[in-house]
């Protein structure tokens, strides 16, 4: 069994990681620079990114390799060293894993290609099979346990990530990102992620959402999750909070302790891996933990109380249950 | 609604009800019935600009309200400006001929490092949609493309767009390398992303934060209009 499948097994709720690009940005990285490249260049800091993680209270954290398909890497010159970079990624990961006196789950980041499929767009079926493919053997070559894709739109990518996985037999997680008046840009809502999830061959072993907009349309989704009874573990990692331009740096605007409400509130909703997306640091992570660790399980808050603790919502619904929008009439059908 | 009404004849409709027609048909993404009903337009006689007007981008126009309410979504509006570009094809050389006016011109791209061009695409299809001239740098542009791009298209409107944490602080490194060349205010400078807000667009020094595409292209008019009152 995979070390991820066993600690869900062992344990009530497991903690994820915070941030990547904004706590990299913290360690100097420069706008617009590909963050895979400091698996090579600055190792150091990719290890202490990980290592952060680790002593803030994470069961699992996500490898420096987001952008690692070859799509990606493209932009920066580097795709022929998809192999090196997400390898380089996991075994840095492995290397703080393996020290850490207690076991932590390395998950392999695995995030979308940014092309649109066919026939919308250029990429095919099997070319995304293959870039994932690519990527996924290279993370676990590297040692990580289980493989992440994150911040998913379009259910053919979400697919084709899944094939890609079962052709390496690669145990998985994949969440997709919420972020258009609670849909995903595709316009996937909530329930229609746990009917696709079901569908799939190859199920991951869990699913969920991550990134978005804010915490609070972040715990709508998850509730819309439950309500659709999924049979897998639901995983939500929201962003702390709404980015803000301060003194020339990032900063999302979110507290440790507004995150720390965030985790009891999205465990409350039926959320079993909870953790951060952008913006999401150490001190988040500890004041989640704690939270976590001193609050008992209660009931799943209402839209009343979410709103009262975590601002209101980017949208009044979130796409599932009744349509509320009213269809404009049509002169004829498609 | 039954099945005989695919039957639909798209000649047999007077000017009218053709016109709503090619709305619908817009918004259904219907690239072919578009393309057919743009050339039964010209051979009736109408002005290729009152087509583009009247036909695309008031149909444009209904299919940005419902992207921005939450009812049509990043597919649905694909097909929709893919329908649009059809009848552009035709429209965009008689135009030229007939020297139709022009809304403005627009540099647009992705900050580099940053791949996810879907917003920008949909932005730029729809500015073209609402009458603008669109120059489109594609992904991953350094500071250098789009202060080149702007010059030597005479441009009046900057579009950036950035998708990720890791890019949307170069969107700052572009505007302050304006600013020291003196040109900043010589353009409108619009930046859109889905992880972006209204306060962070004025932090960095943008004119204006667009939500989407259909919000992008009513900001852009505005600001068109305020420099007209100006000059």
């Amino acid at each position: 069994m995979d070390l991820l499948s066993k600690l869900l097994a062992e344990n009530e709720w497991l903690m994820a990681d915070g941030a990547t690009g904004t706590n990299l940005f913290n360690r100097g990285l420069e706008a617009g620079e590909a963050p895979e490249l400091w698996n090579v260049d600055q190792p150091d800091k990719i290890r202490a990114l990980y290592q952060d993680s680790v002593d803030s209270g994470s069961d699992i954290f996500l490898t420096n390799s987001f952008g690692g398909t070859a799509a990606r890497l493209k932009l920066h010159n580097a795709q022929d060293r998809v192999r090196e970079l997400n390898k380089l990624a996991a075994e840095l990961g492995r290397e703080v894993a393996d020290k850490a006196g207690r076991p932590v789950v390395v998950a392999g980041s695995v995030g979308p290609t940014g092309e649109i499929f066919e026939p919308l767009g250029p990429l095919s079926h099997a070319e995304a099979v293959e870039m994932f493919q690519e990527q996924g053997a290279a993370l676990l070559e590297g040692g990580a346990d289980v493989l992440w894709l994150e911040t998913i739109s379009a259910p053919e990518e979400y697919r084709a990530a899944a094939e890609a996985f079962a052709n390496i037999n690669a145990p998985w997680v994949g969440t997709m990102s919420f972020d258009t008046a609670g849909r995903t840009m595709m316009g996937v809502t909530s329930s229609d992620m746990v009917e696709m999830v079901h569908s799939i061959e190859n199920r991951p072993i869990g699913f969920g959402a991550n990134c978005g907009v804010g915490a609070s349309d972040l715990l709508r989704t998850i509730q819309g999750f439950k309500a659709a009874n999924p049979e897998l573990p639901i995983v939500a990692k929201g962003n702390a909070g709404i980015p803000k331009f301060v003194h020339g740096h990032i900063h999302y605007d979110g507290t440790p302790e507004l995150m720390g409400k965030y985790a009891v509130m999205v465990r409350n909703s039926g959320a079993k891996i909870i953790g951060g997306c952008c913006g999401t640091m150490p001190e988040h992570l500890k004041a989640m933990r704690k939270a976590l660790e001193e609050t008992p399980m209660g009931a799943a808050p209402t839209d009343e109380e979410i709103t009262a603790v975590l601002g209101g919502f980017s949208s009044e619904s979130d796409g599932t249950g009744e349509v509320t929008a009213p269809k404009r009439v049509r002169r004829r059908r498609k | 609604m039954s099945d005989e009404e695919d039957d639909l004849i798209l000649d047999e409709l007077n000017d009218e009800d053709l016109v709503l027609q090619m709305h619908d048909d817009l918004y259904d993404g219907m690239a072919d019935e578009i393309f057919e009903a743009v050339h039964i337009l010209l051979k009736r006689g109408w002005v290729p600009y009152d087509i583009l007007t009247k036909a695309l981008v008031e149909g444009m126009r209904i299919v940005g309200i419902d992207f921005r309410d939450g009812i049509l979504f990043v597919p649905e509006v694909l097909l929709a400006a893919g329908a649009m570009k059809r009848g552009m094809g035709i429209l965009k050389p008689l135009l030229i001929e007939t020297g139709a006016p022009q809304l403005g011109k627009m540099v647009i791209g992705t900050v580099k490092g940053d791949i996810h061009d879907i917003g920008k695409n949909l932005v730029a299809m729809m500015m073209e949609g609402a009458g603008f001239e669109v120059f489109d740098l594609g992904i991953n542009n350094p500071v250098e493309d789009y202060i080149d791009a702007l010059k030597r298209e005479n441009a009046d409107i900057l579009g950036m767009s950035a998708l990720l944490t890791t890019t949307m602080p170069y969107m700052k490194i572009v505007i302050d390398t304006m600013k020291e060349q003196g040109i900043r205010d010589d353009y409108i400078v619009l930046v859109g992303g889905a992880p972006l807000n209204e306060e962070f667009g004025k932090a960095i020094g943008s004119d204006a934060y667009c939500r989407d595409a259909a919000v992008a292209v009513e900001t852009a008019k505005e600001f068109m209009a305020r420099k007209h009152n100006q000059a």
